[in-house]
């Protein structure tokens, strides 16, 4: 078994939660205590991708990369960026495909913290700034690890994306999840068996280790 | 010396609602305001904290105008020196007692501060533990040292013992007392609790559907001045016991239970949880030493 695929997979899962985490900070932030009109319209378009076919992301940026249209054009003429059938093409898939999973864990955790916390630091004094880093982002601690975890579980699972902008080039975009199907074209069941099983493994540990940690398990087990 | 004169609308749906808020307070005054649920009272103290802004008017705290909304004049937070303590604890949970002392020092002062407010509220042997392994009485004393700590004008309490018990209740008032008499603070206190307002304020002021309809001293307001009785307390019926033509009421004065016999008058009968002022005017009272035990 090749273990190019799973390697590929947990750095393209690292790489998206990584820079959705930063990305969704301050808009989870604006989400949670932000007011207006705009607020339901963001809201709305960041849980899209929990509704839309994978494929109907992956068309619509199969289209945007595309060199033969304008934007595209531009990307790759112009700046010579080239997405389509790249590493960093899928990781810009993966950080729209998977923005609902890191900003709605984010934005309940920031929305549950204690109103008179807030009033207290203001108060006081502080800055936004100062109350978002010392006050709003350590009492959201769980909320913090469920949204890292869950982009990073769900973006090993991505699948649709990739297949419409990434294709299957080895060691480039082939994940973990394009290999299983490309071995069970191939008909090779028992590699494909392989793959499916070592990404199960992974992703149960990963998703257990949450819940023990959330649920105050790991603390009293080591107590 | 703290005016304050701020008038702000909120609006709900289709609903108004205006708050009036006219005060005067000097330095080491402790005023109360008094009133229902959904008054006011709190909007009134958020005005005076800054954390809501006022649609018109002013205040001014030690000779410098803090806000002045004709002139656009609007300090920030950080340039106004306010202490609040809330009705639900606001201690950070991430930070320990020490912590959350050091985390409200304003720009410029020293750690060094923090200690004797340790010492006045009896938590120097908390400072390293975390709000979740203290008690609801330890936090209160956390949260009042805390508002203290950039030595404020003001210090604004909005119903900050209303949550503990009885027998609690009376040491926060004593911390309460000791602290205004060691800082020199201009103190607004918003409680439900007439015998907390009794105790610890000079004035009072009634709060009705967001406005202030009338002040003073709190004998004058809700002590019936023109009674001449000797004693007079305030306590809580817990229930009523009728008895031939009499009635036996059971109140909650302070931490104890006191029973008093009463001929009902024909106006509206006492009931369980009103807030009741009894006066003695018996020309012989009984009179027991507290050190010695009754039979």
């Amino acid at each position: 078994m090749e273990w190019n695929p799973i390697i590929l997979t947990f750095e393209l899962a690292a790489v998206t939660s990584a820079i959705l985490f930063l990305l969704a900070l301050p808009l989870a932030r604006w989400l949670a205590f932000g007011k207006g009109w705009l607020r339901p319209v963001v809201e709305t378009l960041v849980a899209m991708p929990l509704v839309l076919p994978p494929t109907v992301l992956g068309f619509y940026l199969l289209l945007l990369f595309s060199p033969q249209f304008a934007f595209g054009r531009f990307l790759v003429e112009q700046l010579h960026l080239r997405f389509l059938f790249t590493f960093p093409g899928l990781v810009i898939g993966s950080l729209i495909y998977s923005l609902p999973f890191m900003v709605q864990p984010l934005q309940a955790g920031f929305s549950k913290i204690a109103p008179n916390l807030l009033d207290a630091a203001r108060v006081m004094g502080k800055s936004p700034l100062t109350i978002f880093l010392r006050v709003i982002l350590p009492n959201s601690r769980p909320a913090l690890l469920t949204g890292l975890v869950l982009t990073f579980a769900h973006t090993i699972g991505e699948f649709g994306v990739v297949l419409m902008i990434g294709g299957n080039i080895a060691g480039e975009t082939r994940v973990g999840s394009i290999a299983i199907y490309d071995q069970v074209e191939l008909g090779n069941y028992g590699q494909a068996n392989h793959y499916a099983l070592v990404l199960f493994g992974i992703t149960f540990s990963i998703l257990l280790l949450v819940y023990l940690i959330n649920g105050g398990y790991l603390k009293r087990l080591l107590k | 010396m703290m005016e304050a004169s701020l008038h702000k609308t909120l609006v709900n749906g289709k609903r108004k609602f205006q708050v009036q808020l006219e005060l005067q307070a000097v330095q080491g005054e402790l005023i109360a305001l008094y009133g229902p649920s959904g008054a006011g009272k709190t909007t009134m103290l958020r005005l005076l904290a800054g954390l809501e802004t006022a649609d018109q008017g002013k205040m001014v705290l030690q000779g410098k105008t803090i806000f002045e909304a004709a002139q656009k004049i609007r300090l920030g937070l950080e340039e106004r020196k306010t202490g609040m303590v809330f009705q639900e604890t606001a201690l950070f949970p991430n930070m320990t007692v020490q912590e959350n002392l050091e985390f409200a020092l304003r720009k410029g002062q020293n750690k060094a501060e923090i200690a004797p407010l340790l010492e006045i509220m009896d938590i120097g042997e908390l400072k390293a533990r975390r709000p979740e392994n203290l008690s609801g009485g330890e936090k209160k004393r956390v949260d009042l040292a805390r508002a203290l700590v950039s030595r404020p004008d003001l210090l604004l309490l909005d119903e900050p013992f209303s949550a503990l018990d009885p027998a609690m209740r009376s040491r926060m008032q004593d911390y309460l007392l000791r602290i205004q008499a060691e800082f020199n603070l201009i103190t607004v206190l918003v409680s439900h609790d007439l015998g907390e307002i009794f105790r610890l304020a000079r004035r009072v002021y009634e709060v009705k559907e967001g406005k202030i309809i009338r002040g003073g001293k709190p004998w004058d307001l809700f002590g019936k001045g023109e009674v001449s009785g000797k004693f007079r307390f305030t306590g809580i019926i817990l229930q009523i016991e009728s008895a031939d033509l009499m009635q036996i009421l059971t109140l909650m004065v302070g931490s104890q239970p006191v029973k008093v016999v009463i001929t009902p008058s024909l106006g509206r009968p006492f009931q369980v949880g009103e807030e009741v002022m009894v006066v003695s005017k018996a020309f012989s009272p009984m009179v027991f030493r507290l050190d010695e035990k009754e039979d």
